[in-house]
């Protein structure tokens, strides 16, 4: 915040004041959204994909709007690689649970070992975890790629 | 080089309209897309699953196991697009 | 010539996929320059994900989004839902075109990187060299 201030009152007021204004006050209720539409996917249109996209789309927003350093300031390269491992780890953490405690793999209904709860109700929770690891995979994969492709891999200035 | 590009255009289109004959009309419900395994997924999915999106059922549920590695590969794909493009400092 | 509109209008789906696939086909094998043979696989894959979530369609029916106490009650009628089938093999495929999009793009950088241009004649005559 201290850094965008900064910038703010080194350069003119001009169009770029306006865009960068906007897209501050826009961007916490696009991550707001994308969590929405994770968490939400039972119910409405949504799921991990789509809520994954949208919430990428607000750190590749804040990049378009600012610069590179600015995205890294928020999130740095290294959690972002951790989201990305985390994601997949989620994903396949769970399936391979299923398949250690005796089921087939991705099989949530086997999961009622851990938490006693009805085979239909796991299957439930267990859409909704995998739905997380694909939502964290797939925002952390989106914002890489605009680093590294906005940039051609010098992750310097980018846009 | 255009021209022939072209012909090959035309001449692929031709077939595939030619071959758009034997499909299924526009909505149909009889068709073997909505008669073979959507059904039991629309019947069953939210009594198994308890997901009344059905699309997200089927996504998380039933294909899991193609949504898994989707996701790998969208992994790799990152992955790749790191290696290619990052220039070690030297 | 009635009967052959007729044919037209019950599958007028597929004539305009097909239509799209060609655009993108052209483009793929036509255009010299690397970035719009991209663009033309994108359009050939859009083409394919229309194709499919067209054929989850069914006439009369609504979205594959039920009430869930309702269903659990009564149970489904399945002439009302859509298929949701083609809609979830699709959203994947949709990832797995930008990943591919995002793969391509990263290749050309390098191939503008090393050779200084993206046309295609010009980087087979410097490899040629």
């Amino acid at each position: 915040m201290k850094r965008l201030q900064e910038r703010a009152n080194t350069r003119p007021a001009g169009q770029g004041l306006i865009i960068e204004t906007s897209v501050r006050i826009m961007v916490p209720f696009i991550q707001l959204y994308g969590l929405y539409v994770i968490v939400h996917g039972h119910y409405s249109p949504g799921g991990g994909f789509q809520g994954g996209v949208a919430l990428g789309a607000s750190f590749i927003l804040l990049g378009l709007a600012f610069d590179l350093p600015t995205t890294l300031e928020r999130m740095s390269e290294r959690s972002n690689a951790l989201l990305a491992n985390a994601g997949v780890l989620i994903f396949t953490g769970v399936g391979a649970m299923c398949a250690i405690l005796g089921g087939y793999l991705l099989d949530y209904s086997v999961l009622t070992a851990i938490i006693p709860m009805a085979a239909a109700e796991w299957r439930s929770l267990g859409i909704f975890l995998v739905e997380v690891g694909v939502g964290l995979a797939v925002m952390s994969i989106m914002v890489s790629l605009f680093w590294d492709i906005g940039s051609a891999g010098q992750m310097d200035e980018g846009l | 080089m255009k021209t022939l590009a072209l012909l090959a255009t035309i001449v692929t289109g031709a077939l595939l309209l030619y071959g758009t004959r034997d499909f299924p009309d526009w909505a149909d419900p009889q068709s073997p897309t909505s008669t073979h395994v959507s059904p039991y997924y629309i019947e069953h999915g939210v009594e198994e699953t308890h997901a009344p999106n059905l699309v997200t059922a089927v996504l998380g549920d039933y294909r899991s196991y193609d949504t898994m590695f989707e996701t790998v590969v969208i992994y790799c794909a990152g992955m790749v697009v790191v290696s290619v493009l990052r220039r070690t400092r030297s | 010539m009635e009967q052959v509109v007729a044919v037209i209008v019950a599958k007028y789906n597929y004539w305009l996929y097909v239509i799209l696939m060609m655009i993108g086909f052209y483009a793929m094998i036509g255009k010299r320059n690397l970035v719009k043979k991209l663009l033309g696989m994108n359009i050939f894959q859009t083409a394919i994900i229309l194709l499919y979530v067209s054929t989850g369609v069914k006439r009369g029916a609504g979205i594959p989004i039920l009430d869930k106490y309702e269903a659990l009650k009564h149970g489904v009628d399945v002439a009302g839902v859509a298929n949701p089938l083609p809609h979830v093999l699709m959203l994947t495929a949709i990832v797995v075109s930008v990943s591919v999009t995002g793969v391509a793009l990263a290749i050309l950088l390098r191939i503008y990187r090393r050779y200084g241009t993206l046309e295609e004649d010009e980087i087979l005559e410097k490899i040629r060299q």
